[in-house]
């Protein structure tokens, strides 16, 4: 019997309570619901490929390793094509998904914009330029996530330091300053296209349309981690998020220093962006649509918006990785299936909810 | 407690104050009137800290603004402006709660007790069935409504009320005024801008008149909302009257055309109360 008023007096805790007429209970079980979602999406992307095997195989081959069981004993090739592919590949796309909708949320929120997504300044353009650096000049660059990490944050640096002035950064001119930047940046990509011998321009061309290809279990050892700890910070400002959203001088008068939040939310946005991008490629629409998909379920509330956001990326991205890797023999680049099944919600959004999402 | 000392601001080297003081005491109602342009919300900002001042100091409820934090002066003062959209539908319920943030704490912080705050002050406005509405979808006064209701939840000891009644019907307008008096009488120090003067007169136990960026009067309303007062800020185009023992500020043009109509006052239909319609108060 105590179960449930444990249960209730954990929620009250972190601030999230029934009372009030503010709807909560419903949102949280939005939410569990959500998680529920994207746990079975996973499962049953996980049995789905071009190799067949049956459900049954899957499913045990998952549970020795979980377990700690006897690995030896699994046939050789279920053991590498689940193990070794299909799940590092599966919680990459979660981890890259929540990422850019969790990015995507809060840039929306901080620029008081909701059409404004996570490469807005600039990160995309950075970190393409980065990772071309890196196919076309192997020798100097060793790999090629490093300098599209390194380029993605030094370009979102870059904007930054080019609309502060005067203790201020104005969202118009870091919005501005985040298209300037984005443009020389794409501007030495093509160069460096120009440049490219053919295969290297094919490489180029591959990673701008974003993919999992080569995910492994580094990857994931990389990435999950880090988007997990920024998730729970942003998860953690996000009322300070809501503040934010309302505009500076608001922000001002209830408390909370739009110069600093602004800061640490972008930082932390920005970083986890760059470091998806620089892992898969540049991956279009998620961090744009995932964000409004969550608010048209949960309202504005960033509270309940971010963790949203988080899990729909995350299957949104498992559903599009899936078709891309099952649809034809060869492979489909994942940024190309985003696209073509994000543009048409989100115009079914403009056409069917505009008023209600965009003011 | 408010004591503001020879406030100067320019915006990008245009001097908008040139030497504001005043001070305000506990529990008084103090109206800041000025023809437009005359630096109210910019005076307000300054005092805000939302744009640093190149001279002069503000002390609020016995601390100087310029040594607190962000954190610390949302404590001290709440700010309702003038206009203000958000792009994201809250709702209504949502934005009163976004009054409570500077005394929340914790991970999410939002007790049960903030919520109870943010519906109560929804309901001494007595506008509770605006509670699920999305906050930027209602009209210009709703939101005023809304903002004041987020002011009284973030329970300050001094308010900053930028125009409050600017967007508001007539019956809206008083109770505005009516509960800006109750929450004076709880001792707190209100700061109201107001481009009417009859409120002024009329709710107000202080005075503060700016013209062209410093004070030009300053005082108990009976005191400084006179002829001689107006004719520095708006010309001549006021005059001062008695309505059964309510000073009326009115047009002059109005005034003297009733005057050679050969006196028909008070109120001759709609032509007049169409012109203020605050005259009914006084009847």
């Amino acid at each position: 019997m105590t179960e449930p008023r444990d249960f209730n007096s954990l929620l009250k805790k972190f601030g999230y309570d029934t009372a009030g007429g503010f709807d909560e209970g419903r949102k949280i079980a939005v939410l569990l619901g959500l998680a529920a979602v994207l746990l079975a999406t996973a499962s049953v992307a996980v049995v789905l490929g071009a190799y067949d095997i049956t459900v049954a195989d899957v499913y045990k081959t998952i549970l020795v390793h979980l377990t700690l069981g006897d690995v030896e004993g699994l046939p050789k090739l279920h053991n590498t094509i689940i193990w070794d592919i299909r799940v590092p590949r599966i919680i990459l796309a979660v981890s890259v998904g929540g990422a850019l909708a969790i990015a995507g949320a809060v840039f929306q929120g901080v620029f008081r914009n909701p059409l404004v997504e996570p490469y807005i300044l600039g990160v995309s353009s950075g970190a393409a330029f980065g990772a071309a650096l890196g196919i076309v000049f192997p020798a100097i660059f060793i790999s090629i996530q490093m300098p599209a990490f390194a380029f993605g944050a030094l370009a979102v640096t870059l904007a930054y330091l080019l609309a502060r002035s005067r203790g201020e950064t104005p969202i118009v001119t870091l919005i501005l300053a985040g298209v300037i930047i984005g443009s020389i940046f794409s501007a030495f990509v093509s160069l460096l296209k120009y440049l490219a011998d053919d295969t290297a321009l094919r490489e180029i061309v591959f990673w701008l349309m974003g993919g999992f290809y080569y995910a492994t279990w580094d990857d994931v050892i990389l990435l999950a981690p880090v988007v997990f700890i920024c998730f729970i910070v942003l998860w953690a400002l996000s009322w300070k998020l809501n503040i934010l959203s309302m505009g500076d001088d608001e922000a001002r008068g209830l408390g909370v220093n739009p110069e600093k939040y602004k800061f640490v939310v972008i930082a932390l946005a920005t970083a986890v962006t760059a470091f998806a991008v620089s892992l898969v490629g540049i991956i279009a629409w998620v961090g744009l649509m995932m964000p409004h998909a969550a608010r048209m379920l949960l309202g504005p509330d960033n509270r309940f918006v971010i963790p949203a956001s988080l899990m729909m990326g995350g299957c949104y991205l498992i559903v599009c990785d899936t078709l891309a890797r099952t649809l034809t023999s060869a492979e489909i680049p994942v940024g190309i299936l985003t696209s073509i099944l994000g543009a048409p919600y989100l115009c079914y959004l403009l056409r069917n909810k505009g008023r209600v999402i965009f003011g | 407690m408010l004591h503001v000392q020879d406030i100067r601001f320019g915006y990008g080297g245009t001097p908008v104050l040139s030497g504001v003081s005043f001070s305000v005491g506990k529990g008084e109602l103090c109206g800041l009137f000025g023809p437009n342009g005359s630096g109210k919300t910019t005076l307000f900002k300054c005092c805000l800290r939302f744009l640093n001042a190149e001279r002069g100091s503000v002390l609020m409820n016995g601390e100087d603004v310029e040594q607190c934090t962000v954190e610390h002066l949302a404590r001290l003062v709440a700010y309702v402006p003038q206009e203000h959209r958000p792009p994201f539908p809250y709702l209504v319920r949502e934005v009163v709660l976004m009054g409570r943030t500077p005394h929340l704490g914790g991970f999410f912080g939002v007790k049960r007790r903030d919520k109870e705050i943010a519906m109560d002050a929804l309901a001494t406005l007595e506008i509770g069935d605006l509670a699920d509405r999305p906050y930027n979808h209602l009209s210009g006064g709703q939101r005023q409504m809304v903002l004041m209701a987020r002011a009284i939840a973030q329970d300050t000891p001094v308010l900053f009320l930028d125009e409050p009644t600017s967007a508001l019907d007539f019956q809206n307008q008083m109770r505005i005024w009516q509960i800006m008096r109750d929450i004076a009488g709880e001792g707190k120090t209100i700061l109201a801008c107001s481009h009417d003067p009859n409120h002024v007169a009329w709710f107000c136990d202080r005075v503060v008149v700016v013209g062209s960026g410093s004070v030009v009067a300053e005082g108990r309303p009976e005191d400084v909302i006179s002829e001689d007062v107006l004719a520095m800020i708006y010309q001549d185009a006021c005059t001062v009257r008695m309505l059964d023992g309510v000073r009326m500020v009115m047009p002059r043009c109005v005034a003297e055309r009733h005057e050679k109509q050969g006196s028909e006052l008070p109120l001759r239909g709609r032509s007049f109360t169409g012109v203020f319609g605050e005259a009914d108060a006084g009847t």
